[in-house]
């Protein structure tokens, strides 16, 4: 009977484990890079050797945006800065006041850019983004007015409708040879 | 008074660490699942630029990976100071493009290769040249679905 009472109150002492538990969370803590794996999507036009045919476009219907080497926007002829970008190209597409000028329907909008090789790659980036922001602000305005409730909370039959009414155009021309950093 | 004199007198018995184990699997755990192990060492500079418009990358297994920036400054006698295209664990040119997609391609099964997509890490300070060149080669390649990768930040007013 000693001898099993002996064995009884001869338990692991689990006091260390919590020593072994720190060491190896330390270990995870400095080796998790905790993924920021996000990201602007974009689907890249198919490549083929021909020339793209000649395509006999409307000018009003065409945005054209440039950034140059210098990092400059010339959207339309006209210097613009980057800021006022989403909001001229929302009017553009949208046409409130049905200008001349602008597209006969969101439909037949197209977004144009073309970048030189010396652009940055940050500067570049930031004029997409704000294009696709333009799209992304109108979708969410039409799914208000035409469904009473945020993009997201709508079907994917719905979503689709309101894409489709709004096509996201964005064409992208082969890059001119300026500033190319040595 | 007499009430309070005996409470006095008791040893306070410490704070039961029973638990702290727990606790700190807890943790443990939530990191283990959490992290990802880095299988390549960057040997590019790259800090992404920030955009608002962000999609998230869903499944690990369909995306590859293209880094382009500056050769860090351990790399920077072999590689030089221009910025180079990094795939898998080496520095690469447009050429090897191909290659990589098709190894990454046969790793996936069949059925999903269509929603493969590359996410290029570019360095903000890059220029849109050797940028234009990847993305050339990427749709000569057939791999048209890519993901420009980005912080997050707020849409402009």
């Amino acid at each position: 009977m000693a001898s099993s009472k002996h064995r009884m109150s001869n338990e692991i002492n689990a006091g260390s484990m919590a020593d072994i538990a720190f060491l190896l969370l330390i270990f995870f803590l400095v080796t998790t890079t905790i993924a920021e794996d996000k990201g602007v999507l974009v689907k890249l036009p198919q490549w083929s050797e021909e020339p793209p045919p000649e395509m006999k476009l409307n000018s009003r219907n065409v945005y054209s945006v440039l950034v140059n080497a210098q990092n400059q926007l010339l959207v339309r002829g006209e210097q613009m800065k980057i800021e006022e970008l989403k909001n001229n190209t929302k009017i553009f597409i949208a046409n409130p006041d049905k200008r001349s000028d602008m597209s006969e329907d969101p439909q037949k909008a197209i977004i144009s850019i073309k970048n030189d090789r010396g652009t940055k790659y940050h500067t570049y980036l930031e004029v997409y983004n704000e294009l696709k922001a333009a799209y992304n602000e109108l979708w969410e305005e039409s799914a208000m007015a035409k469904f009473g409730k945020n993009l997201s909370e709508l079907t994917n039959t719905q979503q689709k409708e309101i894409k489709d009414a709004i096509p996201l155009v964005i064409s992208e021309a082969e890059p001119t040879k300026f500033g190319e950093e040595k | 008074m007499s009430r309070f004199k005996k409470k006095q007198g008791n040893v306070t018995p410490g704070i039961s660490t029973a638990s702290l184990p727990d606790i700190v699997f807890m943790l443990l755990f939530f990191f283990m699942v959490v992290t990802k192990m880095r299988d390549t060492e960057l040997m590019v500079k790259v800090n992404t630029p920030q955009a608002s418009e962000l999609t998230k990358l869903e499944k690990k297994t369909l995306v590859n990976f293209i880094f382009i920036g500056r050769p860090t400054d351990k790399f920077k006698s072999k590689a030089g100071t221009k910025p180079r295209i990094q795939l898998g664990d080496k520095f690469a040119t447009t050429d090897d493009i191909p290659l990589f997609l098709e190894k990454h391609k046969v790793s996936v099964a069949e059925s999903q290769r269509q929603s493969i997509i590359t996410s290029l890490k570019i360095d903000m300070d890059v220029s849109m040249g050797i940028v234009g060149d990847v993305k050339t080669s990427l749709r000569k390649a057939g791999q048209l679905k890519v993901n420009y990768s980005a912080k997050k930040r707020e849409r402009t007013k």
